[in-house]
């Protein structure tokens, strides 16, 4: 397995966590992880990103040319990193956030309107975990244990936001399974 | 105790403070602010000291100051800040005091820029400041690396009486990786006592003077003479690399740091295409290894230094390779860092068309 | 015989470099008759300064550090975090505290670093060999103002003292000067004075003295010490800046 995830979206939505979500994850189901994320500037309310690699061999360049996986949190994310995917790649769309499509054909493409989902829930900050659930729900990347274990990680001294987090998760899944994705 | 993932700059505080540093002096800048943040946090939880000095100036003098007291210090900074210290970091190297120095290296020249870069190099491995003196210059690739050197380069401060610095980068510093701290030694258990030190004299006869002054020229050659076989000394016993894939490869790359893991993946990419790529990975910058050059000279047909900087490690390749095979150079700068798949063209480039 | 008069323990027996009639030494004297006084010379850590008293570290029978220039009040607060048990103080003249150090010497009082601080305040770089100093006084011939200090060109000099004193860090702050007998033991209790403020961990201490530099300023050295008193005196008005203990005071 060697997978390679951008996320990317802007500042206050949570992309740093999503990242360190699957990193530990990785991690604790023995894989080798890096998470790379950016810095400067542009993680004061401009767009942020975070590269994670989750692979059975040593991790080289943490920075990610070629993904696997993109997961577009808001339009400029999109525009920026849809062409970093390899063909047959897939690419998560925040789809509450983005009212364009791709341009490229050559890969799987999955909606989720994760904003409108988080505020049914009651919680917008909560769309993060929405998606990492759509994602896990796509691709067996990492063991279920591992991704619940991971939440309580990140979520180290916030211990109230793990369930609501966990539940965010768990509708991601669901919001895949009734499947809106388009190809 | 199990892997945890961390920061660069987070796993290097830990390793700091594992390896029995108590004191840290510090000065905010980026992108080395997580070892900062980590002090101040950690410091005060192990009886240690976490002071945020004025300036970088100030800052490696407080060094000087414990470092020459007995502790084992730790200084981290990134390149603007680094270049300050340079005045604090000779007198340190000329007054023989042990203390560690991490540069999360960034773009430079001037205020420059904060994304990742090599350009120090020649800054830390060819003086830096003035007068006749070497810095130990260890760099690590990965975070678990970067752990493991430093709490390997407190050891080497110590033996030699001399600075080590620890050269990384800004990805370095900011990519989470796991960690494993169990391999590291607990520093209360093998620091030996440094009767050199002023301690206050206490029942010691005589006073203990740290000094890099010397005004006789006849003494200062000797000093200058001692500090050298001191080098040298290093220059035998602490010469540190890795090579990758050299066995039969026609090209070897030469990359330290952030840039040798992309070098890693360029070795993984020219396979595919039938080109065997080989990587010599110097782990300790200063002394440069240059054994892996008389392994591979013989038989490789060129040599290609990749480094995030205009070209700097590529003068010590040389004086390695002394003429026997070509050496190239390829590199980006400002914060930029290459593309395997442009490092893989320019192979094809200096193969001349060869596939 | 009765021993009337005996060297301080203080000092090592190594010859001091100062020129005739330079009062660094009657300082580093006191300096040294202080420390073994309150019996911290087996705990003391000094720190030397680059100027005139660069060899200090050669003359205080103590463990020394010879810190870069300016850097002194650096150094000592790295020694005093390692050691905070210990008696740390730097010695240095006007150039290294006032012009090139200002910062360190400041921030050492702005965190209230307990060190002591001693300050030889002559109104010149000596060592160099007579160039003017942030302290040296408007109208003040030197090697760099030829035609003495003007305001417009070189502006003011500095007063530390007043400076430091306003600085909440700041325990024990007093100029004294050595241009007499009287003056001389008004020193060296100023002295003892901030040694002690830093034995009860007070924080931060200076003393400025007001010396002379018989040799960069021209002068002789009687007329050297009636500089100070003429001239120096009247812009560095002598005195207690800051004492935040009345216990320091009565040590004294």
């Amino acid at each position: 397995m060697d997978e390679k995830i951008i996320f990317a979206g802007f500042g206050g939505q949570g992309i740093m966590s999503m990242g360190l979500i699957m990193s530990y994850a990785g991690m604790m189901d023995g894989k080798n992880v890096s998470w790379l994320p950016s810095y400067g500037p542009e993680m004061r309310g401009g767009t942020a990103n975070c590269h994670v690699t989750i692979s059975d061999e040593p991790v080289g360049s943490p920075i990610i040319n070629e993904a696997t996986i993109v997961v577009a949190m808001n339009r400029p994310s999109l525009e920026r990193f849809e062409k970093d995917l390899v063909a047959g790649g897939i690419l998560l769309i925040n789809s509450s956030l983005i009212d364009i499509g791709p341009q490229r054909s050559d890969i799987e493409v999955y909606r989720i309107p994760a904003n409108d989902i988080a505020n049914q829930m009651g919680n917008l900050k909560i769309a993060n975990s929405i998606m990492v659930g759509a994602l896990m729900s796509l691709k067996n990347i990492v063991s279920e244990d591992a991704v619940v274990n991971a939440f309580k990680k990140v979520f180290e001294g916030k211990e109230k936001l793990i369930p609501i987090n966990i539940q965010a998760y768990n509708r991601g899944k669901e919001s895949i399974n009734s499947q809106f994705a388009v190809k | 105790m199990a892997k945890v993932l961390m920061k660069g700059n987070e796993a290097l505080a830990e390793a700091a403070i594992q390896a029995g540093c108590r004191h840290y002096f510090g000065y905010p800048i980026t992108p080395q602010n997580e070892v900062t943040a980590y002090m101040a946090k950690r410091m005060p939880k192990v009886g240690g000291v976490f002071l945020q000095a004025e300036s970088e100036v100030s800052a490696i003098n407080m060094v000087y100051g414990a470092g020459g007291a007995g502790a084992r210090v730790l200084i981290t900074s990134s390149s603007p800040g680094i270049s300050l210290m340079q005045e604090g970091i000779s007198y340190i190297a000329g007054a023989e005091i042990p203390c560690v120095i991490a540069n999360v290296m960034r773009g430079g020249p001037g205020l420059g820029g904060i994304q990742p870069s090599q350009s120090d190099y020649f800054q830390s491995t060819k003086g830096g400041g003035h007068g006749d003196y070497k810095l130990i210059v260890l760099a690590p690739s990965t975070i678990q690396e970067m752990a493991d050197l430093v709490q390997q380069a407190f050891d080497i401060a110590d033996k030699y009486r001399n600075p080590v610095m620890i050269l990384g980068d800004g990805m370095l510093g900011q990519m989470m990786e796991p960690v494993d701290f169990d391999n590291i030694k607990k520093g209360e258990n093998h620091i030996e006592e440094k009767t050199w030190a002023t301690t206050g004299m206490g029942t010691r006869k005589k006073k203990n003077i740290i000094n890099s002054l010397e005004l006789d020229p006849q003494m200062l050659e000797k000093h200058n003479i001692e500090l050298f076989k001191k080098y040298e000394k290093a220059s035998k016993e602490e010469v540190r690399y890795e090579m990758t894939n050299c066995e039969d490869a026609e090209i070897i790359l030469v990359a330290y740091g952030t840039i040798a893991r992309v070098a890693k993946n360029v070795i993984e990419l020219a396979k595919r295409e039938n080109i065997n790529v080989g990587l010599i990975r110097p782990i300790s910058l200063w002394p440069f290894p240059v054994e892996p050059f008389e392994k591979t000279v013989n038989y490789v047909k060129r040599y290609l230094s990749i480094e995030m900087s205009m070209g700097q490690m590529v003068e010590d390749v040389k004086l390695a390779v002394n003429g026997r095979k070509p050496v190239y150079f390829y590199g980006r700068a400002g914060g930029m860092v290459p593309e395997p798949a442009a490092i893989l063209e320019e192979i094809r480039k200096i193969s001349g068309g060869a596939k | 015989m009765a021993v009337v008069f005996q060297k301080t323990k203080g000092l090592t027996d190594v010859p001091f470099h100062y020129c005739p009639g330079c009062t660094h030494g009657i300082v580093h004297r006191l300096v040294a008759e202080v420390m073994e006084e309150l019996g911290v010379l087996d705990k003391a850590i000094g720190v030397a300064p680059v100027g005139c008293a660069v060899f200090a570290y050669e003359y205080f029978n103590c463990d020394m550090q010879e810190a870069a220039h300016g850097r002194a009040p650096a150094v000592a607060t790295g020694i005093k975090r390692v050691h905070p048990d210990r008696v740390v103080f730097t010695y240095q003249g006007d150039g290294d505290l006032a012009a090139i150090g200002t910062a360190e010497t400041v921030h050492a009082a702005a965190r209230g670093e307990n060190i002591t601080v001693v300050f030889i305040n002559n109104a010149i770089y000596g060592m160099t060999g007579g160039q003017m100093a942030p302290t040296s006084l408007i109208g003040q011939e030197t090697l760099t103002t030829p035609y003495g200090r003007k305001p417009g060109n070189n502006g003011y000099p500095v007063k530390m003292c007043e400076m430091l004193s306003t600085l909440d860090g700041a325990s024990y702050i007093e100029r004294v000067s050595v241009y007499d007998v009287k003056h001389v033991l008004q020193a060296k209790k100023a002295i003892k004075n901030a040694f002690t403020a830093q034995i009860n961990k007070k924080g931060f201490s200076m003393i400025e003295v007001l010396s002379s530099c018989p040799t960069n300023w021209g002068l002789s050295p009687n007329e050297a010490l009636k500089w100070i008193k003429d001239k120096m005196e009247p812009y560095y008005p002598l005195g207690v800046y800051k004492n935040t203990l009345e216990e320091v005071k009565q040590n004294g």
